[in-house]
């Protein structure tokens, strides 16, 4: 015990049982489903990750710093749709200058949120509730209801889903998760060890004491919705690669199943605390019980009360075990630091209520 | 200013705004005025309207209930259900407002007992309903109700005037009176302003929030039966989307989002404000699409108003002094 509340912090915990969950997750409906420890299995479950684990770092970012983020599926849906209109009428433009285009509009948009959250002092779930309702509004006008279809997009864009990086074991890790995970990497390295990063967290868990040490608390707010809104552009982006066929509805709900990714990756809704990693692990969690919950035969309908049900667990057992856990980490680190003798301790027990 | 004067203000704005779009939707329309269309108006829309009432009191409470359409898709949905299932239609009604009331009472444990944010719990409530409601119909779309459950949905009773229509006034009165006029409206507005305060002064913080997000739930269920009863059949996905336009009711009428502030009658107004202006857009041949986009667009200007103009006036009496 004080091994691992030396070596592991609270919120690692919080992790370690998400991972154990998922392990559970997986023996279950590895008993339940007939050939489900297959590389195909592994495949579904890796490649439907990958949009919502792009979306929830984004959405991670905005949550750590106390607000969030409900445009993302729809900024999801305008990027998608018109980079592949975009594609759809110039076949020979060049790859870097689609992606970079899918991310300039989804920074664009994301730049609105961030500039009514953070100048015009509105709470950004009425902001990008309302965004939310815009940008998909718009995407339905501008498009006039049009579908875009796979064969008139360009052959790389087509075979990109199928380029695998690597094969380990015949389990092939496809190009567009090792982009999410690499964009996981990245991002948690980022909120880990730079200072702007950690800012978020500062934010996110007292706005008036990072006022007074004089954080850029607005151009901070700003920035984590531009850069989610830019992943949720890339997102778009892989979103086209991914389905071919994109509709004025693509994307949406996609906001949900994000903000669920980041809740039960144990990102606290409330602001600083959690890890992008962590919202990774949710994502992968929420990717797990759909994949595995098609395969089980049983409705699909049952996705979604499911899901209700482990962002209500992820939210209560925040409140409630890990102000447990980090009381009982805080205790042993005063022990640590000093041993106190026995009369000490009966004292300090006779003291308290 | 007082906060009394800048609140009179608003709803002057509203009232002007209001003006606007019924001289517009006139002149568009002679037929306007008519009492048939007024009662159409009111009968487009009454499902939101009815369900933006209570969310009035929980918005100045402090909280927010997000899963309101959720709930009022899974109890039209448990009605469908139990129907289908053989239950006369009386006590299928019964079911599906006691489902609506569980849902409200699974919301309000949480944020009252166990102090969870609302926006997080409800946000749960709005993906989890929704699943337990499709897990109940799945894709289906189940009609086939008795002639009178139709009738009272979408026939007048006193000329052109719903039983719909009806249940909402006398909600409308309800909430009036509860708001403004009992010792429990005057709680709402304690706990709104200051929680800490309300709490140490002795208030039952958790009975009062109990009470809202079961009276949310109740209502948001009846709410969603009448749309039953409107639209005359029932599948999964009705009434998806709706808190937006609820939410956006509610702010739009002086409501303020962080709690204890705003007053019924702000909210009457805006509600006349928005069913106008909807009716207005649709007589101009504007699609649904769009509409939801000014929806959206009026959302975040009616909270963008009030701050730039606090700006503007802090700015002012800055120069003065």
């Amino acid at each position: 015990m004080k091994w691992l509340q030396r070596h592991v912090r609270p919120e690692q915990v919080r992790e370690l049982s998400l991972l154990l969950l998922i392990i559970v997750a997986v023996v279950f409906f590895g008993s339940m489903i007939d050939g489900y420890y297959t590389s195909r299995t592994f495949n579904r479950i890796v490649s439907s990750v990958a949009i919502i684990t792009i979306v929830a770092v984004g959405q991670t970012l905005v949550v750590l710093t106390r607000n969030i983020d409900l445009s993302v599926g729809s900024v999801v849906g305008c990027t998608a749709y018109f980079v592949g209109t975009l594609l759809g009428r110039y076949h020979d433009l060049n790859p870097l200058l689609a992606v970079l285009t899918a991310v300039a509009l989804g920074a664009a948009l994301g730049a609105i949120n961030g500039l009514l959250v953070a100048w015009g002092r509105i709470p950004s779930i009425i902001v990008t509730l309302g965004t939310l309702a815009i940008y998909r509004g718009i995407l339905v006008d501008l498009s006039g209801a049009r579908t875009v279809t796979t064969d008139s997009l360009p052959g790389w864009l087509v075979g990109l889903p199928r380029l695998n990086l690597m094969s380990i074991g015949g389990l092939d890790l496809p190009a567009l998760f090792m982009l999410a995970v690499a964009i996981v990497l990245i991002f948690h390295l980022g909120t880990g060890y730079l200072a702007v990063g950690r800012r978020f967290y500062a934010i996110g868990s007292n706005p008036d004491a990072a006022a007074l040490i004089g954080l850029p608390i607005r151009r901070l707010v700003f920035l984590a919705f531009v850069l989610s809104g830019a992943l949720a552009g890339l997102a778009g982006f892989v979103t086209l690669a991914r389905y071919g066929n994109i509709t004025v509805e693509s994307g949406r709900g996609l906001e949900l199943a994000a903000v669920a990714a980041v809740v039960v990756g144990g990102v606290n809704i409330f602001g600083g605390s959690g890890t992008v990693l962590g919202a990774m692990l949710g994502a992968i969690m929420i990717g797990t019980l759909e994949q595995s919950l098609y395969r089980l035969q049983i409705s699909e309908f049952w996705r979604d009360a499911i899901l209700g049900l482990l962002i209500l667990l992820a939210v209560a057992s925040d409140a409630v075990i890990l102000q447990r856990l980090r009381a009982l980490w805080g205790r042993a680190d005063l022990k640590i630091v000093t041993e106190p003798p026995a009369e000490a301790t009966v004292a300090a027990g006779a003291r308290s209520p | 200013m007082t906060i009394l004067g800048r609140l009179k203000s608003w709803e002057g704005l509203l009232l002007g705004l209001l003006a606007v779009i019924v001289v517009m939707n006139i002149l568009r329309s002679p037929y306007f005025l008519g009492a048939g269309n007024i009662a159409n108006l009111f009968q487009l829309s009454i499902e939101k309207i009815i369900v933006a009432l209570i969310m009035t009191l929980i918005i100045i409470n402090g909280e927010i209930d997000l899963s309101v359409a959720s709930i009022m898709g899974l109890a039209a949905c448990v009605l469908a259900w139990l129907f289908q299932m053989g239950a006369s239609l009386p006590i299928a009604i019964v079911g599906g407002l006691l489902a609506g009331l569980a849902a409200g009472l699974f919301n309000g444990f949480w944020v009252a007992y166990v102090g969870l944010p609302s926006l997080a719990v409800t946000l749960a409530g709005l993906i989890g309903f929704r699943g337990i409601a499709r897990i109940l119909v799945e894709d289906r779309a189940i009609g086939g109700f008795p002639v009178w459950f139709n009738t009272l949905g979408q026939q007048g009773i006193l000329g052109p005037i719903t039983a719909s229509i009806l249940i909402f006034a006398v909600l409308f009165a309800i909430v009036a009176i509860v708001l403004h006029g009992s010792a429990l409206g005057r709680l709402v507005y304690v706990i709104g302003n200051n929680l800490q305060a309300a709490r140490y002064s002795g208030v039952r913080v958790q009975s009062v929030k109990m009470t809202l997000f079961a009276a949310s739930g109740l209502i948001a269920a009846l709410a969603g039966i009448l749309y039953a009863a409107r639209l005359g059949s029932v599948r999964g996905d009705m009434a998806t989307g709706f808190e937006l336009d609820i939410i956006t009711i509610v702010l739009l009428g002086g409501v303020s989002i962080f709690g204890g502030s705003g007053n019924l009658a702000g909210v009457g107004l805006s509600i006349l404000v928005i069913l106008n202006l909807r009716n207005g857009m649709g007589l101009a041949n504007i699609t649904g699409n769009t509409q939801t986009s000014v929806i959206g667009a009026l959302l975040i200007f009616s909270v963008l108003a009030p701050n730039l103009a606090q700006n503007l006036q802090r700015r002012w009496i800055g120069r003065k002094t």
